[in-house]
Order: C-alpha cells, then structure tokens, then sequence
C-alpha cells in the first residue's frame, strides 16, 4: 500500500482528467485504470467565476479521490488562489502544485514553487509539488512541508519517457523514505514500468492515456505495467553483466577455455 | 399530427424542416426575438464528419456522411465541397500522421499540390492532410435560408417571450432548446466554445483549414467577403460570457502561425456559445411524455443535426400509423 499525507491507497496510478474524447471515455479509463485518485485542473474550466459545474459533477461521481490541480498557473500568488479555489470546490486539502515556469517547455518554476509550496502548507494544504529532479529543489520542498514529491521525468505531454535516469536514481536514493511519484513525460507502458522498477511510488500520467485511440485499454495496459515494475523492483532485478551466463548447467564442458 | 418544435436553433430549424417534408403541421417556438442568437450563430459550419472521427467516436462519421447532401437538398447552393486541408507546424508534423492514423477519407499533399489547392499557403507547408469528400456552409446564412423556406410554407413562427401557445394544442412537442435543458435533462452538460471573425483582403482560402498543434489545434472557415471565421475552443464550463484574454489569444495566435497576414486583419467579431452534451458527447432523441428531446448535439450542430431530424420524423411517423402504440 502506498502512503500519501496519512492516505493508504491501493492503485500505484495517479490519472490526470484533461483531454479525453468524451467524459464518458474519460469515465471508462477511470474505471480500467482501477486509480484511487485522479487530478483535475480548475484554471481552465473555471470561466467567468464559474466552476465546471457538470464537469466537476462528473468526476465527483467516479467514487474517485480527487486530486485537485494548479495547472497554467504562472506566479506564486495565481497558484495559491487557484488551491484556494479548490478546496473550496472539491472540499479537499490537497493539491497538485503546479507552476510554470517556462511557456515551451512547460517546465515548473522551482523557485516560485518552493514558494508556494511554504505558503499553502502553512494554511494547512498537502501539498504535491510537481518539480524536476534536482535535489536540491526536492530538499527545499521538504523543508516548506511537503511530504510527497512529484519529479517529471520529461516535459509535460512529450511523452519522451525518463530521459535522466541516472537524476531518478539519485533522486531515489537521497529521499528513500519520502513518497516520490513520477509526474509528467511518461508516453508509453514501458516507460512507467521503468521508472517502476527504479523504485518510484507511483506514476501521475494524463495525455498518455486521453491521447490514445482506446484511453479504457491504454489505461489497463499503464495499470499492469505499474504492477509489474512495482513487483520486480521487489524481486530484486539483475544487474546488467558483461559476460553471458547461461541459465542451464554447464558442468563438463569446457567453459574455461 | 400537430407539432410545436421549441426552438429555432440548427436543430430545430432542421426538425420543423424534416418534418414539414413529411406532411406533419409545424409550429415553431423560439424564446429569443430572432434566430442564430444561441451557439448555432457561432458554429463554424463545417460538415467534416472524417476529420471530427479523430476525436469522436464513429457515429459522427456514420450520421454525418449525409449531412453535405441534406442542406444541400433543403438549400441548394449553401454547400461548399471543397474538402477540408489539414496542416501543421514544421515542429507539429508528427501531430499530422497521429491525425492521420486515426481518421480515413484523407490523402497527403506535398508543396506543389498544397499550393494548387490553396496559392495563399504556398512554401508554408511542406506536406498536408487533404478531406476530399468534405463540405462547409455558413451557419447563420443557412438558419437564414431555412427560415426563409419554412415561411415560405406558411409555416407558424412564434418569436419572443410572448404568445406562448398551449401545448395541449399540439399532438407532440419536440424540444430543441439545447443548452436550456441543462439541469432538467439527465447528464447534459454545457461545453463553452470562443470564435472569431477576422476581416482581411490579405489572403484568400477555398476551403476550411484546420491547424494542428499539441496545445490549441484551430480552424479557419472562409466566409466569403475577405472574412474568415476561426474557432474553437473547448472548455468544460457553461458560462456563455464573453470572449476570455487567453482564448482570444490563442485563436489569434494560431490564425498568426498559420499566415502571417491574420497579423493585420480586422476582429470584426468575437463570440462564445454553450454546445449541449451528454457525457460521450453524441446528441441523442429521448421522449418525456408527449415530449421528444433532441439534444446533446455538441460540437456537431450542423452535422448530426440532420439525422436527429430523421430520427424524430421516423419515430413520429411510426406513431402516426400506429397511433394505439403510443397511446397505451
């Protein structure tokens, strides 16, 4: 079981609600992916004051944790107002906190994050800071309160899959007891079975799915290779050798020729 | 059969049409004082049921294959089969083949054969997505024209808060108010769409163009006249406010990257309407009583509008040769 603020939930998979065809796909893929817990941006369906209403009445209904989203925010104070407004709407205290810092790249602004993050833990938020994997950003978001980490492992929506593997083991290896879950990047199965196997809590993912021709199938096919990189990061996984090793005796010939 | 059709809309301009072609006697109803004021006066107009199938499901194909030959027979002259062009930015054009592997009806254009089609888009792209079988029209000359032939039929239009007539005059009523059905409908919800209307001389185009991109896919709809239509967005709100700053600027942004010569044009006109739709955003016919619903039409008004229209005729036909039915 995976331990989130004091929360126990059974699905490794966190899914983003953004993109799909339909609410109805969107309502399948929640139902395929088995998640306890799906993200929801208010920034762009909150026009005119409004909150999405039937939208959000819709994701109310998957019977779903939700986790609320500061997606498109750009400053300190716009995130902080749009957690706010969250909470408000989905009478939840936690957030994903999102701020964006570079337009093209989507990339966070860390700095600003850091920021937000000291300000809406102070106000009782649990806060699930969207970073990237340097380490010493990750030691400042600890220090402003946040209990969990969310690193990309590549730009938002690029699908590109971990592209520094060596920054997630490292990242990995210096915060072993803090839930870290893998946000942004992931494009394919493998990729969240990868990041899995390096032994990442979780993985957040939205366009991988919403993006594909059958969302319901994609998200089934994400959930078990979540479970299976889980499962053999457990098992303890062979490191790779130079030499090849042959996996049936070998006594009487002569191997050491 | 006496039938009242509630509003004045795509739809159910579109049903009183259908259903005068088959003898019933119509009356329409609309709240407001004039027709095209719902999100119909703000629709681009397109009848691109291969290109919508990229993100709908099949039906949009299935039902909207008919529409370009429906307003084609009730308005001869309003289509535009021109096909449809599909383009991307030279960074995007691996959103053309993810476009491509998801849709058919299309074929792929190099420099040349872009340029013969569409000579202001000339060494802008070098390869494109090309609908043939696609039509367009122009939304509000269309409501206009239908209007125009239902009273040419001395059809009744009742326009207005007033002279509200009982419905109990009335063997049936279809209700086609759309978005005024949000919250009395189970599950239809509103869905915010933002056009514009640019006016230039800068640049012509034949045919409506639809720009990919990861973020604000748009189309441009020539409208004759040096204006151009460009839309839409897609926000899960059903606020029918003005026009937000973002959208605004990423319709203008994409009509810029598409040509530069958007730069200088004129907004002469910017819109947002709320699109009614259920949640797997396909319309649907439901009866309520002596009611039938047509709604849920999403973004495909002009589209499946025509056979929602057929479906209503059908099930009301059926009921006029086996009245008992019904009334059991």
């Amino acid at each position: 079981m995976l331990t989130l603020y004091g929360t126990s939930v059974s699905s490794r998979l966190l899914l983003g609600t953004a993109r799909y065809p339909s609410p109805a796909i969107l309502a399948e893929a929640v139902r395929a992916s088995r998640t306890d817990i799906v993200t929801v941006s208010l920034r762009r369906e909150t026009v005119g004051g409004k909150a999405g209403g039937a939208f959000f009445e819709l994701i109310r209904t998957l019977g779903v944790r939700v986790l609320p989203n500061t997606a498109g925010c750009h400053t300190v104070s716009e995130a902080v107002l749009t957690a706010k407004m969250a909470r408000d709407v989905f009478s939840t205290d936690w957030i994903k906190l999102e701020v964006i810092g570079n337009h093209d790249t989507l990339q966070p602004d860390v700095f600003a994050l850091v920021e937000a993050a000291r300000i809406l833990s102070g106000e009782g938020f649990k806060v699930f800071p969207y970073t990237t994997d340097d380490l010493v950003v990750a030691e400042r978001l600890l220090e402003a309160g946040c209990n969990v980490l969310m690193p990309w492992c590549a730009p938002i929506g690029s699908a590109m899959g971990p592209v520094n593997l060596p920054a997630l083991r490292s990242m990995r290896a210096n915060f072993p007891e803090v839930p870290l879950i893998v946000d942004a990047g992931i494009g394919r199965p493998s990729h969240a079975a990868t990041v899995m196997e390096l032994g990442f809590d979780a993985v957040l993912l939205n366009t991988a799915v919403a993006g594909a021709v059958d969302p319901a199938a994609m998200a089934a096919a994400f959930t078990g290779a979540i479970d299976a990189g889980r499962i053999a990061f457990h098992a303890g996984m062979l490191e790779p050798r130079d030499m090849a090793v042959p996996s049936t005796p070998v006594i009487g010939k002569a191997v050491f020729s | 059969m006496r039938i009242l059709v509630k509003g004045a809309g795509v739809a159910g301009l579109t049903v009183a049409w259908q259903l005068y072609r088959h003898g019933f006697e119509v009356t329409i109803l609309e709240r407001a004082e004039r027709i095209g004021t719902g999100a119909s006066g703000f629709a681009g107009g397109m009848l691109a049921p291969w290109c919508e199938r990229e993100s709908a499901d099949e039906p949009v194909l299935t039902l909207g294959r008919v529409a370009a030959d429906w307003w084609e027979a009730a308005l001869p002259g309003h289509v535009q089969r021109c096909g449809t062009l599909v383009v991307a930015g030279s960074r995007d054009t691996g959103e053309l083949d993810r476009f491509a592997s998801r849709t058919t009806g299309w074929e792929w254009l190099d420099e040349a054969a872009i340029a013969a089609l569409e000579p202001d888009l000339a060494g802008r792209f070098r390869k494109a997505l090309f609908f043939r079988q696609e039509a367009h029209l122009d939304p509000l000359q269309a409501l206009s024209a239908l209007t125009g032939a239902l009273e040419e039929t001395r059809m009744r239009f009742l326009f207005g808060a007033g002279g509200v007539p009982a419905e109990a005059h009335y063997d049936r009523t279809v209700d086609c108010t759309g978005p005024a059905q949000i919250g009395l409908l189970p599950d239809l919800r509103g869905v915010r769409g933002e056009m514009l209307l640019l006016e230039t001389g800068e640049i012509s185009l034949s045919r409506p163009i639809r720009l990919l991109h990861p973020r604000h896919p748009i189309y441009i709809v020539p409208r004759g006249k040096n204006r151009f239509m460009v839309g839409a967005t897609m926000i899960e709100s059903d606020d029918a406010g003005p026009i937000t700053a973002r959208s605004l600027m990423e319709l203008l942004n994409t009509a810029y990257a598409l040509h530069p010569a958007f730069g200088e044009a004129r907004l002469t006109e910017a819109g947002a309407g709320v699109r009614p739709a259920y949640p797997d955003n396909l319309p649907r016919v439901t009866e309520e009583g002596r009611t039938l619903h047509v709604n849920g039409l999403y973004r495909h008004g002009y589209l499946l509008a025509p056979a929602m229209a057929g479906e209503v005729a059908r099930r009301l036909l059926a009921e006029q040769r086996q009245p008992e039915r019904k009334a059991s």
